[in-house]
């Protein structure tokens, strides 16, 4: 690295441009190389986030629009759908935020200590983290399936008579979840695993010296000191499951029923009917949601990182 | 005694992830290789008869050949998105991170927005449409460089706070002109944290389904995601070209993870941790 470092500059013929004096006031930084980044940004990002504000508020068909207050959002959450969807996008974050920082924790204590195949069992862990979620959403349909699936007949054999999955109400959504941690744990783990081992080695020659159990080693140690990786997991893995869309449309459409809409699908569902101002003022929810939920606690955790 | 432990619970975990980590994947390739018939049965079994080939042919072919198109559809989008996101969110976090300003604040706030705030949908797609971009590739390009930069800027400012200022005034001492220094001696010296960014953002970008269900609707130019999520009616009783499918938009990744794995888990832990 430093080698290349010293390279480059020296050995050059020196001064190639005229202008000397002016160059002393300008900066060698200048600020046109915000410009085009800035320009798509802006036109890609800011000006449909800032308009979604205003639409939400209109009847809308993409050319022509007609205000009508707040009625989109009044007829957004006296849908009983809609508001299935908003309880259901506050199940799916926390259920898949909770079993991937318990789980991911778990899997980096046991991927951290003196077990064998420790690299390959990170890579297993690790790969379904890249795979398309189409595809691993199109799978797990077809390992879920009620009576024919793999997993029901491998519970079957063990005696137990599994559930019917993506077809039954009232585990559909928790399937996708269970999914949708399958597919992201590795990435936790990962980070979790760069947490513990950034703890300096000092901590824990000292903590045996005093005779610490294992149990104490994981609770006075190792959680306090990898304060920041979790905080990065919990984050991430919120705003994952609050915006999540392409595993739960990819194993249910939201079905059966509606029972396994998030604000994301039904958001979808609106702009295929064609409410466009309704499907909007669905946006405009998620972006309150995350906004509430996520800044709030990015500082509280933060906070308490400081005060350590 | 604890060593013993320690191969007891090696040898559980080794089985335990094998279950649950590998026999999705197998069950994959074992149900792509399938005849018709034995794969509609849903088992998990090796192929009596294995028809691996016959069944990529046939998946590829379907429908005159449109996984051939969307695969270059998905790999144009790919690259020429990376491309473009690499150049414009280095320059952004070069002149962030070396010139302090009011600016610097404003680029740290729209960093932290883009990484939180959820898109809008269909104000995009308005706006698009007003462009005339709305189902044109170059229109979810535009799209995907403007919902990555956010990430992208985030790991190359890390980095080049890395890089000592002492070299940009040797360069200016020898008369660099700004985009010389940035271009020529900067820039290459951001190599090794351009390999995960580009990394990251291709399997981001390769992945994506929304997006280009969004704002690249329609059979004739579709992406290798929607593509497939579009077969899956398409063959719902036939399971070997389903999963053949499947099997082609993982070999892409797969290849990635076994040339790359060290450097991707590297840049992800990275990125997240620092971000």
């Amino acid at each position: 690295m430093s080698t290349e470092v010293e390279a480059p500059p020296s050995g050059r013929p020196a001064i190639t441009t005229p202008a000397t004096p002016a160059r002393k006031n300008k900066s060698p930084y200048p600020y046109w190389f915000y410009v085009p980044a800035a320009v798509i940004f802006f036109v890609f990002f800011v000006v449909p986030t800032f308009s979604s504000f205003f639409f939400s508020l209109t009847r809308w068909d993409l050319s022509t629009w007609e205000f009508i207050g707040l009625d989109n959002s009044v007829a957004f959450f006296q849908e009983s759908a809609l508001i299935t969807g908003l309880r259901n996008t506050l199940i799916y974050a926390v259920v898949t935020c909770g079993l991937k920082v318990v789980l991911g924790m778990l899997l980096a204590l046991l991927l951290t200590s003196q077990i064998m195949a420790r690299g390959l069992l990170r890579s297993v862990l690790f790969f379904p983290v890249l795979v398309s979620t189409i595809g691993v959403g199109l799978t797990f349909t077809v390992l879920m399936d009620p009576s024919n699936g793999l997993i029901n007949k491998s519970l079957a054999l063990i005696g137990i008579n599994g559930p019917a999955w993506l077809v039954d109400p009232k585990f559909a959504l928790l399937s996708v979840a269970l999914v949708d941690v399958w597919k992201g744990v590795g990435l936790a783990t990962v980070i979790f695993i760069a947490g513990i081992v950034s703890i300096p080695r000092e901590y824990f020659e000292a903590s045996a010296t005093d005779g610490a159990s294992a149990v104490q080693r994981f609770w006075k140690i190792i959680l306090p000191l990898s304060r920041p990786a979790i905080t990065t997991v919990i984050i991430l893995a919120l705003i994952g499951g609050l915006r999540s869309f392409d595993l739960i449309w990819a194993m249910t459409r939201g079905g059966p029923g509606f029972t396994s809409d998030v604000i994301a699908s039904v958001i979808y569902k609106q702009y295929q009917a064609g409410f466009y101002g309704l499907s909007t003022a669905g946006n405009v929810v998620l972006f309150l949601l995350v906004t509430a939920i996520v800044f709030p606690l990015f500082r509280f955790l933060t906070s308490r990182e400081v005060d350590q | 005694m604890s060593t013993k432990r320690h191969l007891w619970l090696g040898l559980l975990a080794i089985v335990l992830f094998g279950v649950v980590f590998f026999v999705p994947f197998a069950f994959i390739l074992f149900t792509a290789a399938k005849t018709q018939t034995e794969a509609g049965e849903l088992q998990f079994s090796l192929p009596t008869t294995w028809a691996l080939l016959q069944n990529l042919k046939d998946a590829l072919a379907a429908r005159d050949y449109m996984l051939i198109i969307a695969f270059i559809n998905s790999i144009v989008l790919t690259v020429v998105s990376v491309a473009v996101l690499v150049v414009l969110s280095a320059m952004v976090a070069y002149v962030a991170q070396r010139r302090q300003s009011r600016w610097s604040g404003l680029v740290n706030f729209l960093v932290l927005c883009g990484l939180i705030i959820p898109p809008a949908v269909v104000p995009t797609v308005w706006v698009l449409q007003s462009l005339g971009l709305f189902k044109t590739l170059t229109g979810l390009i535009f799209v995907e460089i403007a919902f990555g930069l956010a990430f992208c800027v985030l790991l190359f400012r890390a980095f080049i706070a890395s890089i000592p200022r002492d070299l940009d005034e040797a360069a200016i001492i020898d008369g660099a002109s700004p985009t010389r220094l940035f271009f020529k001696i900067i820039f290459p010296l951001l190599r090794s944290v351009m390999v995960t960014v580009i990394i990251v953002q291709s399997v981001a970008i390769f992945n994506d389904f929304a997006n280009p269900l969004y704002f690249l609707p329609g059979d004739e130019n579709a992406t290798v995601q929607l593509t497939v999520f579009n077969f899956q009616s398409q063959f719902n009783t036939q399971y070997n070209l389903l999963f053949a499918d499947i099997l082609l938009i993982t070999i892409p990744p797969l290849l990635l993870f076994l040339f790359l794995n060290k450097r991707i888990v590297e840049g992800m832990t990275a990125g997240a941790v620092k971000g």
